[in-house]
């Protein structure tokens, strides 16, 4: 089958800055593919250029089977693509906002009429539909955005930091649609973001982009093995020699260290593991005051690869272990 | 290629942005209409050397006034490409899988649309202040004077607008663009009484052949045969549009 998307040695340079740098990468079709990365890396860039809206400096990619430099309009008409900024006629209606779409691409007024209900009901529009833009909150926009980028029904969308900007709830609903949109319509989605939280519930695959380049791209889950699995760190009172002797015997234990009563282990699956863990202790004889589970993020990912955080990706110059997210669990 | 359909949706939409600002058609009024009454009426007695027997001033600038409002409102229509750029909706347009030139075309038609129909009350409101037309069938030559002037400014504002890609330029172009094109055109005197250099200017001007042009279907008065201005003028029209379409085609939008 042929791929939804297909890059080969894409690279942009504006005025001497190199915002892509020979990225390759193929995304299958009916794929959830994230672009992770801080502001920057040059994820919008690269959906731009794919999108039509940028010429590339030199490489080639294809778009559902057309190539983005020599067959724009056939490009154009198979992808949906919702920008990180609004991209609306605040001056127009929703539905007017909708109307222009579908006309552009061609629908009778039947057709136009029946789409737009069905994306209007999409993301809960229905009854604000002939309200003018302007009085649209963020979220709505974006959800007004997406239904557009559905409009004409293409099979591959582009959803440029979908959630940028919105609260927890409205996150939520989007993540929803685009999930469902994924699965029940199979849709080739590619979206960029810099949330971890998003990459990791919604790819299946994930690339991590900085400065211009993939430095990795993998399933989610993949990438946070790639980095050794979570860490159950224990503090012991007694007999920590005898249990971490039974413990470096047992299989899922990838690696473990010692002293001085704290006692630092990797496995997977971390939080099935301490219960067995406090078994043995208890048999053993060893006193657990505490433990500690960390598991990897994206974040630690991206940290991993660049040695600086996606958050701060400028004042960053944290070196050392990361820091959980996670509260510690404590036995009682 | 040419999209009828992305055409008449652009156009539509310039449309109802334009019914749906009231406050912009009067505020387009305003200055061709104070024109007319503190310029037009206080210096009516006046006369210039050229300006033709039997003319008061103000009916000498009427077609003036009327290429000014056209001059302006068709320029600001095709630099508001950078408005849509600002907002991001040009994106939204340039992902259409339609021609670019398509896209060219539709905002032409929209500026068009609203500019004429300025430009036609003004028309009707000059004949308050009691201008008259001496041969009323000729109107119909100057409707076609001012679409093509339209045309051609809207062709000059895409221009730009490809060439400035923000806001930041727009007063630079009023300045020392818009303006010197509307005080060298003949609007507001006859050019003869230019010294050489700069009348050589005005003749590079091309709203002094819309202007004429316009003088001549309303008032039988002319500097130029106005063959010769209809020519400049669709000259100009097909000129600005086509390297305005060139250039919106090259650039990138993202």
């Amino acid at each position: 089958m042929m791929e939804a998307i297909r890059v080969e040695k894409l690279t942009k340079v504006f005025d001497e800055v190199v915002a892509v740098n020979q990225i390759s990468f193929d995304v299958a079709q009916g794929e959830l593919f994230g672009l992770l990365g801080p502001n920057g890396a040059g994820k919008t860039t690269t959906i731009n250029i794919l999108a039509t809206l940028l010429k590339p400096t030199s490489g080639r990619a294809w778009v559902a089977g057309h190539d983005v430099l020599t067959e724009r309009n056939e490009v154009r008409r198979s992808i949906g693509i919702v920008f990180q900024e609004p991209a609306l006629d605040i001056k127009l209606t929703g539905r007017e906002n909708l109307e222009f779409h579908a006309m552009m691409y061609g629908y009778s007024r039947a057709e136009r009429q029946a789409r737009i209900r069905e994306v209007l009901r999409l993301v809960d529009l229905d009854d604000k539909a002939d309200l003018l833009v302007e009085k649209y909150s963020g979220g709505m926009k974006r959800r007004l955005e997406i239904a557009r980028g559905l409009i004409h029904q293409p099979r591959v969308l582009f959803l440029d930091e979908p959630t940028l900007g919105l609260d927890a709830q409205t996150r939520r609903h989007i993540w929803d649609y685009i999930k469902r949109l994924n699965e029940e319509k199979k849709v080739t989605i590619i979206l960029t973001t810099h949330y971890m939280e998003e990459a990791d519930y919604l790819c299946e695959r994930v690339a991590i982009m900085d400065q211009g380049v993939f430095v990795a791209l993998n399933k989610p889950n993949k990438l946070k093995d790639l980095i050794g699995g979570d860490v159950i760190s224990l503090e012991i009172e007694n007999k920590g020699e005898r249990l971490t002797e039974k413990l470096k015997s047992l299989a899922w234990v990838k690696s473990l260290t010692y002293s001085d009563g704290f006692l630092s282990l990797t496995t997977e699956m971390g939080e099935k593991k301490i219960p067995e863990i406090i078994n043995l202790a208890r048999q053993e004889g060893a006193a657990v005051k505490s433990v500690y589970l960390h598991k990897p993020s994206l974040e630690d990912v991206f940290l991993h690869f660049t040695g600086r955080s996606i958050r701060d990706d400028v004042a960053s110059e944290r070196k050392g272990p990361p820091h959980s997210h996670q509260r510690p669990w404590r036995r009682r | 290629m040419i999209s009828w359909t992305a055409i008449y949706v652009l156009w539509l939409r310039e449309m109802k942005r334009f019914l749906r600002a009231r406050s912009r058609l009067i505020g387009s009024l305003a200055m061709p209409v104070f024109f007319m009454a503190f310029l037009g009426l206080g210096l009516n007695r006046m006369y210039l050397p050229g300006m033709g027997q039997n003319v008061g001033y103000l009916s000498f600038i009427v077609p003036g006034i009327i290429g000014m409002s056209l001059l302006f409102s068709s320029t600001i229509s095709g630099l508001s490409v950078l408005w849509d750029r600002e907002f991001g909706f040009l994106k939204e347009i340039m992902v259409a899988p339609v021609s670019r030139l398509s896209i060219v075309l539709g905002r032409v038609a929209g500026g068009v649309s609203v500019v004429m129909l300025q430009a036609i009350i003004i028309l009707i409101i000059s004949f308050l202040f009691g201008f008259k037309i001496p041969e009323p069938a000729s109107l119909f030559l100057a409707l076609v004077f001012m679409i093509l002037i339209s045309i051609a400014f809207i062709g000059l504002g895409l221009v730009f607008a490809s060439l400035l890609k923000d806001m930041q330029g727009f007063s630079l172009i009023m300045n020392f663009v818009i303006f010197p094109l509307f005080f060298l055109s003949g609007a507001l005197y006859p050019i003869g009484n230019l010294p050489e250099f700069i009348r050589f200017l005005a003749y590079l001007d091309p709203l002094t052949y819309g202007v004429d042009g316009l003088r001549w279907s309303l008032l039988k008065i002319s500097n130029f045969p106005w063959l010769l201005d209809l020519f400049f003028i669709i000259l100009s029209a097909l000129a600005m549009v086509g390297l305005g379409a060139y250039l919106f085609e090259k650039t990138e939008t993202a």
